[in-house]
């Protein structure tokens, strides 16, 4: 079952002769559990295609079809809620909210899901634990490093058990040792949940933990390889 | 909106406020003073139509008159009325009227050795004045009149000055008597009145009722009946009791028998919203810039918070809790400020002695004492917060508007 359709999916920025096409006439189809990587040179369009299918941006053209729902089709409020239920992101700066500790962080998607507090303290506090974090809870963000900052924004895209995850050069910031792990923690979570990861990134490394790996330039997908 | 996310909201809301301590602290002095210059506005604008209203009533006004029909009119001794009959006693004795007196009220000439004055002759009950007018109070010099038929007469201090006249002397009281023919007659005098406005001491002069009457030879009749009940407020039913008991004779409330007090109070009241809103326009425009530059900050965060699945409705209401906790710490102390202001600082009012002239130009008292009523002071706390909450709408909507994509890669 495909958790991702997306059916000649076009994104142009700017119009006329200053039209630039990031993607181009896009299709794909990712399963349900499967662990993507969105590999390519900067510009190929990775990034675009991870904002098309998060419904963080509009498409140009095309269909995008997240979880049975058309996110083309969507009004904003909608989007967010899809977003809400369906789609975790970890992005490549982290992204935490600065004045919310490591926990609340955690617990901010359980929160806006209407989730009873003791349900979602005791979520974060295991989801925490499950990626390396335990102790460091009521932590805020700036007193964390980078590789902890990374695993909160794991735990919390992980904790409200979306279908999706999208994960934007997740390690792009971090050392070659906290990537491996982190990469080894995202595969393991994707053995044990069975959701489902797109990852973009430039790092072998990461592409070295793909199930699938999609190859883009100039917009489009060139590539389509199954690993392991 | 579920209580969870308000919970949310209300964190977010409080600890975003702490980010940046001097600007929120900058912002938070210009609320407290603004709502602070507010109530003291307001404060003083009530006090002064207080004031006016108290003085207003307290000069004989009363809540409530009873007249002869044309009295007001004319006010001459054929348009007198005879003795309150029973209906009206009961009226009067009843537990709706608080105190109540008869007058005799004429116009009148007084005389001295040296100087003639036009006044208004009061023919008094002094035990039934006691708290109903400012002629019950004591006098400052002499003694007050004792009885109604005490022989002596009560003038204003400043009248004293103008008759070039002193306490013992006798002045000349004239007018005209029931029969049209000048009734007059000498007075010792005994006390001196001071009144709030200088013009009040040269108004009046003060007799015992029965004296008054006999002087005009006409027996019980008189010229008005003035009452207070416990509230100035509320006094229709009355006024129709009294109106019922005495169909020939004419029942006016306080606010009918002063027209231009009741037009002062609302034109006071009308002028304090405008007021408010002006003050709250240099307030207003210090905050919308205070929550836009807080957008403008955040706006990766605000990004964040969609890519999250945060509706825009929740990013509308994320700024406005921000704003509501500023105004709700920024009322709260301007109220403190506002009440320790009034009622400690300036409890026994703003003495304008300095400017008495000119206060006795708008009938105002030489202090200005200032008053807080419960219902102002709820009108400028809603108002503030309604028109703070709408003065960062325009930050609000700009933020929930903010596309995912572009807000959260912006540096």
């Amino acid at each position: 079952m495909s958790t991702v359709t997306l059916n000649k999916v076009c994104k142009i920025f700017g119009e006329g002769e200053l039209a630039v096409f990031a993607l181009r006439d896009v299709d794909l189809e990712i399963n349900a559990g499967d662990f993507v990587c969105l590999s390519g040179p900067s510009g190929s369009g990775k990034t675009t295609l991870l904002n098309m299918i998060g419904g963080l941006d509009r498409a140009s053209s095309g269909e995008i079809t997240v979880n049975d729902q058309r996110v083309d089709k969507l009004n904003k409020g909608d989007l967010a809620e899809m977003r809400l239920r369906n789609i975790g992101f970890v992005f490549q700066a982290y992204n935490l909210i600065p004045v919310l500790s490591a926990r609340e962080n955690v617990e901010f998607v359980m929160q806006l899901q209407g989730i009873a507090t003791e349900v979602r303290h005791q979520k974060a506090i295991d989801i925490l634990k499950e990626v390396g974090l335990s102790g460091l809870e009521d932590r805020s963000p700036s007193e964390l490093s980078g590789g902890q900052q990374q695993r909160v924004a794991v735990a919390r895209a992980l904790v409200s058990e979306p279908a999706l995850i999208l994960a934007d050069e997740p390690t792009a910031n971090l050392d070659s040792v906290t990537a491996e792990n982190l990469m080894d923690l995202l595969r393991s979570l994707n053995d044990e949940h069975g959701i489902t990861f797109v990852i973009s990134t430039h790092d072998k490394l990461v592409m070295s933990h793909a199930r699938r790996l999609l190859k883009m330039h100039d917009g489009k997908i060139v590539d389509d390889i199954q690993q392991r | 909106m579920k209580g969870q996310s308000l919970s949310l909201l209300t964190t977010l809301g409080w600890r975003n406020l702490w980010r940046h301590p001097r600007r929120t602290f900058v912002i938070l002095f210009a609320i407290i003073l603004g709502v602070w210059f507010m109530i003291i506005s307001a404060g003083m604008m009530i006090g002064i139509v207080e004031q006016q209203l108290k003085d207003t009533i307290f000069n004989l006004t009363g809540h409530a008159q009873i007249h002869h029909k044309k009295f007001r009119d004319d006010p001459a001794i054929e348009h007198s009325m005879s003795a309150p009959s029973k209906e009206l006693l009961a009226v009067l004795n009843s537990n709706e009227v608080k105190k109540w007196s008869s007058r005799i009220r004429l116009p009148a000439v007084v005389t001295s050795e040296r100087e003639s004055r036009g006044v208004t002759l009061l023919g008094i009950d002094p035990a039934r004045e006691q708290g109903l007018s400012f002629i019950g109070k004591p006098v400052v010099a002499g003694r007050a009149l004792e009885s109604i038929d005490d022989k002596g007469i009560i003038i204003g201090r400043r009248m004293a000055e103008k008759l070039e006249t002193r306490i013992g002397k006798r002045i000349v009281l004239m007018m005209q008597d029931k029969n049209n023919e000048v009734a007059d007659r000498g007075f010792r005098i005994v006390g001196l009145y001071q009144a709030e406005l200088e013009a009040t001491e040269l108004a009046y002069v003060f007799v015992g009722l029965k004296t008054a009457q006999k002087l005009l030879d006409i027996g019980n009749e008189l010229s008005e009946i003035s009452l207070l009940t416990d509230s100035r407020k509320d006094l229709e039913s009355l006024v129709t009791s009294l109106r019922v008991a005495a169909p020939d004779l004419e029942s006016m409330s306080w606010q009918e028998l002063e027209p231009l007090v009741v037009l002062t109070m609302e034109f006071y009241e009308a002028f304090m919203i405008y007021w408010y809103f002006i003050i709250f326009a240099a307030m207003g425009i210090g905050l919308t810039n205070t929550m836009l530059m807080a957008v403008f900050e955040r706006t990766r965060e605000i990004g964040l918070f969609q890519a999250l699945g945060m509706r825009p409705s929740y990013i509308v209401g994320q700024v406005l809790m921000e704003t509501l906790i500023l105004l709700i710490i920024g009322v709260a102390l301007g109220n403190l400020l506002g009440w320790f202001t009034t009622d400690v600082i300036l409890a026994n009012g703003i003495d304008l002695s300095a400017f008495a002239k000119g206060t006795e130009q708008f009938n105002m008292s030489s202090t200005m004492m200032l008053t807080l009523r419960t219902n102002d002071l709820m009108q400028i706390n809603i108002l503030v917060i309604l028109l703070g909450l709408l003065a960062s709408l325009y930050p609000a909507i700009k933020a929930a508007r903010y596309i995912p994509v572009e807000a959260i890669t912006r540096t």
